[in-house]
């Protein structure tokens, strides 16, 4: 029996075990929402700019630790996608965007709402299609949730001409997909196993530089079991965070730009890294040459490019980080050689060092009592919350006290727009994690200034009836820009101050939301409690300090031990 | 230093762009890149001539193999291998140089392919440097125009029965 192509792109959903589509529509893709209507196993929800699609299908991707799915129409349709997927590739995330695009006879001939999106996206995507023969749909849709799920995720664009849509065709029977061209290594060379423990047994002075690549892998329980097996510190990068447990006494927090005092010690000190999922990011090392200068390097990564391209490594594993991990912990378990208990004897000295950088210069700030400080208001949701609630946060000053302050126990619990670093994601990325995680608790942490650059999805919000709650840091800046002019740029405030700002706590309810607002430090527990409380979207406005800075800082280029502190 | 790399990859529309693409972006050079089919017709062969240190070559090639469409990378100038380039080379030719330039063309083992009243057209083929060589020789003489093809190259097979 032959059915059309839109229908047949909703049973490959269905097979995909898609149950949600985050879009909004456009004359492309119309024969598309037509079959959306007539079934309800797919959920769609209509956000209210394409943008928001594909951050809250990159949350939603997050939190189930699966694929995440937006639909848009040709044209602006499709360039609004663009910062969205150009995130989700830099952060690894799995997402099929679906993309409408005009007739195959029009193409090539700047047809209305035309836009050659797969050549747009090409350089931002894992990989992309533009399927222009009927019969190639299912198995290029196939493909395209196979690529974007395995390996190294990432984002996938599949660009589907109108008449495409329209077609008749036979729906193949589902098959396993097999590509020649395209084989990711999941299982690591016993012999790079080997040496990485050798290494790891020989070492002084160790340390775990943790990655998304963990949470990706799903290689949580692996990680915590090897480090508390030889007492090893953990140091995350910021999508590492809930990669290793917040609270253990080996975690270490973040480290890098604005990680703590002694993470970057650690790692600068340290005779053995042990990288697992994570690329060595500017924002990571500071001057190359100066990251973790004594240390042997061992790197675990299912992406060969990752490996050797800005740190030379000592001991690269090419695999998946959870069957990586797992096969150190067997060969250990398996070691005759090996005494545990002479192994975290071995490690104390070192702990303890860790722990008087602790003391040293913990991580903290100067608390006031009749101004709110930024880092109190994270406190206090992270204490209201018992440290369970899904954070998603904006970018900036407020991310990184999100990623400082709110101390992640468990993976998939913290969404950031990592490695592209995109104001307005926050937001949306709390709407998708919501639509995947019905029962938690779902809060943005956002400034005022990126707060508004998706503003308008609290109308899906209302809509969908997810009680995010958005915990807006306002202190009228734009306050990571302002931080480096301050320190930087002789405190010329060029464009960093917003001078106009709606009300937010009149905004919100202009939405039917809930608003609420705190001035005052003694207010600030008040408010949260009654947001956590409140089965509806909530504004909380935090009045924070409006100079306050994020510390430690590590100035642009510099090595990560010439930290700026509180 | 310079090197040969040979891509496999599926004939598939965009996919030189996928490569070309790549290069731009991450501001790796391309001298030159010669692109056509293998003996199955879904597969094409990129033969690109590259400059970088190792590190740089390395990230090349591991870059390339990460696209989707690409079967199989080889740094060609790893291996013994042999290598080929083409020049069309049109020269003024005045009655006084004409024999000259059939000469040079001959020392070659180059072919006059085009003749008229005041130019010859001549092909040579040969590695970059042999190209390169008799450009320069007949340069002197007057070229109005070149074309030339990237380089392609091959592995030499194993000498062994």
């Amino acid at each position: 029996m032959k059915i059309t192509g839109a229908q047949a792109w909703l049973k490959c959903l269905e097979e995909q075990n898609v149950d949600t589509v985050f879009g909004f529509p456009g004359g492309a893709v119309i024969d598309l929402y037509d079959e959306i209507l007539a079934q309800d196993k797919i959920t769609h929800v209509l956000v209210r700019h394409e943008q928001a699609a594909v951050h809250a299908a990159d949350a939603y991707a997050r939190v189930i630790g699966d694929v995440g799915v937006a639909l848009v129409t040709s044209g602006p349709g499709a360039t609004n996608t663009v910062t969205g997927i150009a995130s989700a590739y830099l952060d690894s995330i799995p997402i099929v965007v679906f993309t409408g695009q005009v007739p195959t006879g029009l193409i090539g001939n700047d047809a209305f709402q035309e836009v050659d999106i797969v050549g747009i996206t090409r350089p931002c995507t894992k990989h992309n299609y533009l399927v222009k023969d009927p019969n190639q749909l299912v198995s290029t849709i196939r493909e395209a949730f196979h690529i974007a799920r395995t390996g190294r995720p990432g984002p996938v664009l599949v660009d589907l001409p109108k008449d495409v849509m329209a077609a008749k065709i036979s729906f193949p029977e589902p098959k396993p997909v097999k590509m020649r061209t395209y084989q990711p290594t999941y299982e690591p060379h016993p012999g790079q196993v080997e040496k990485a423990c050798r290494a790891i047994m020989k070492a002084k002075k160790p340390v775990f530089y943790i990655g998304g690549g963990v949470i990706a892998s799903k290689a949580h329980d692996e990680l915590t079991e090897l480090a508390r097996k030889m007492d090893i510190p953990v140091t995350m990068t910021l999508m590492g965070l809930g990669g290793f447990p917040g609270t253990d006494p080996l975690s270490m927090g973040m480290l890098g730009m604005h990680g703590t005092y002694y993470s970057n010690m650690a790692v600068a000190n340290c005779d053995l890294l042990v990288s697992v999922g994570a690329r060595f990011d500017d924002r990571v090392t500071g001057r190359i040459d100066a990251f973790a200068p004594h240390a042997k390097i061992i790197h675990i990564d299912i992406d060969p490019t990752s490996i050797s391209k800005n740190v030379r490594v000592d001991i690269p594993i090419v695999a998946d980080c959870k069957h990586a991990l797992a096969g150190m912990n067997n060969w250990f378990d398996r070691c005759k050689e090996i005494d545990l208990a002479a192994e975290k004897e071995k490690h104390e000295p070192w702990l303890k060092q860790i722990k008087d950088w602790k003391v040293e210069h913990p991580l903290g700030y100067v608390e006031e009592t009749d101004i709110i400080k930024p880092q109190f208001v994270v406190q206090k949701l992270h204490e209201l919350t018992q440290g369970d609630a899904i954070i998603t946060t904006e970018v900036g000053q407020n991310q990184m006290w999100a990623a400082q302050f709110y101390h992640f126990n468990h993976p998939r619990a913290f969404m950031t727009s990592g490695g592209l670093g995109v104001m307005g994601y926050g937001f949306p990325a709390a709407i998708g994690a919501q639509m995947a995680a019905p029962d938690r608790t779902v809060i943005d942490i956002a400034g005022d200034g990126s707060i508004q650059m998706n503003i308008q999805e609290m109308a899906t919000a209302m809509q969908y009836k997810l009680p995010v709650k958005i915990a807006i840091l306002n202190n009228n800046f734009l306050g990571m820009v302002r931080q480096w002019q301050e320190l930087f740029y002789d405190k010329k405030y060029s464009a960093t101050p917003l001078d106009v700002a709606p009300d937010f706590v009149a905004l919100a309810k202009a939405y039917g939301a809930v608003g609420l607002r705190a001035t005052k430090p003694s207010e600030v527990e008040p408010v949260i409690k009654e947001a956590l409380a409140t089965k509806n979207l909530v504004v909380m406005d935090f009045v924070i300090a409006r100079e306050e800075g994020v510390y430690p800082m590590v100035p642009a280029g510099k090595a990560t031990t010439e930290m700026l502190l509180v | 230093m310079k090197h040969t790399i040979s891509v496999l990859l599926q004939n598939r529309p965009g996919v030189l762009s996928r490569v070309t693409g790549l290069f731009s972006g991450r501001g790796f050079n391309i001298e030159s890149l010669s692109v056509a089919p293998t003996l199955e017709a879904d597969i094409s062969c990129l033969t690109l001539v590259t400059t970088g240190d190792d590190a740089i070559v390395e990230q090349i090639t591991k870059q390339l193999h990460k696209l989707i469409d690409v079967i199989k990378v080889t740094d060609i100038s790893e291996t013994d291998y042999v290598e080929r380039e083409m020049a069309l080379v049109r020269v003024k030719a005045e009655p006084s140089t004409r024999a000259e330039i059939l000469r040079i063309t001959d020392i070659f083992r180059g072919k006059v392919v085009d003749v008229s009243p005041r130019s010859f057209a001549v092909e040579v083929t040969g590695t970059c440097d042999k190209v390169k060589a008799m450009i320069d020789l007949l340069r002197p003489i007057g070229i109005q125009e070149i074309i030339r093809t990237g380089t392609i190259a091959m592995t030499r097979a194993s000498k062994k029965f």
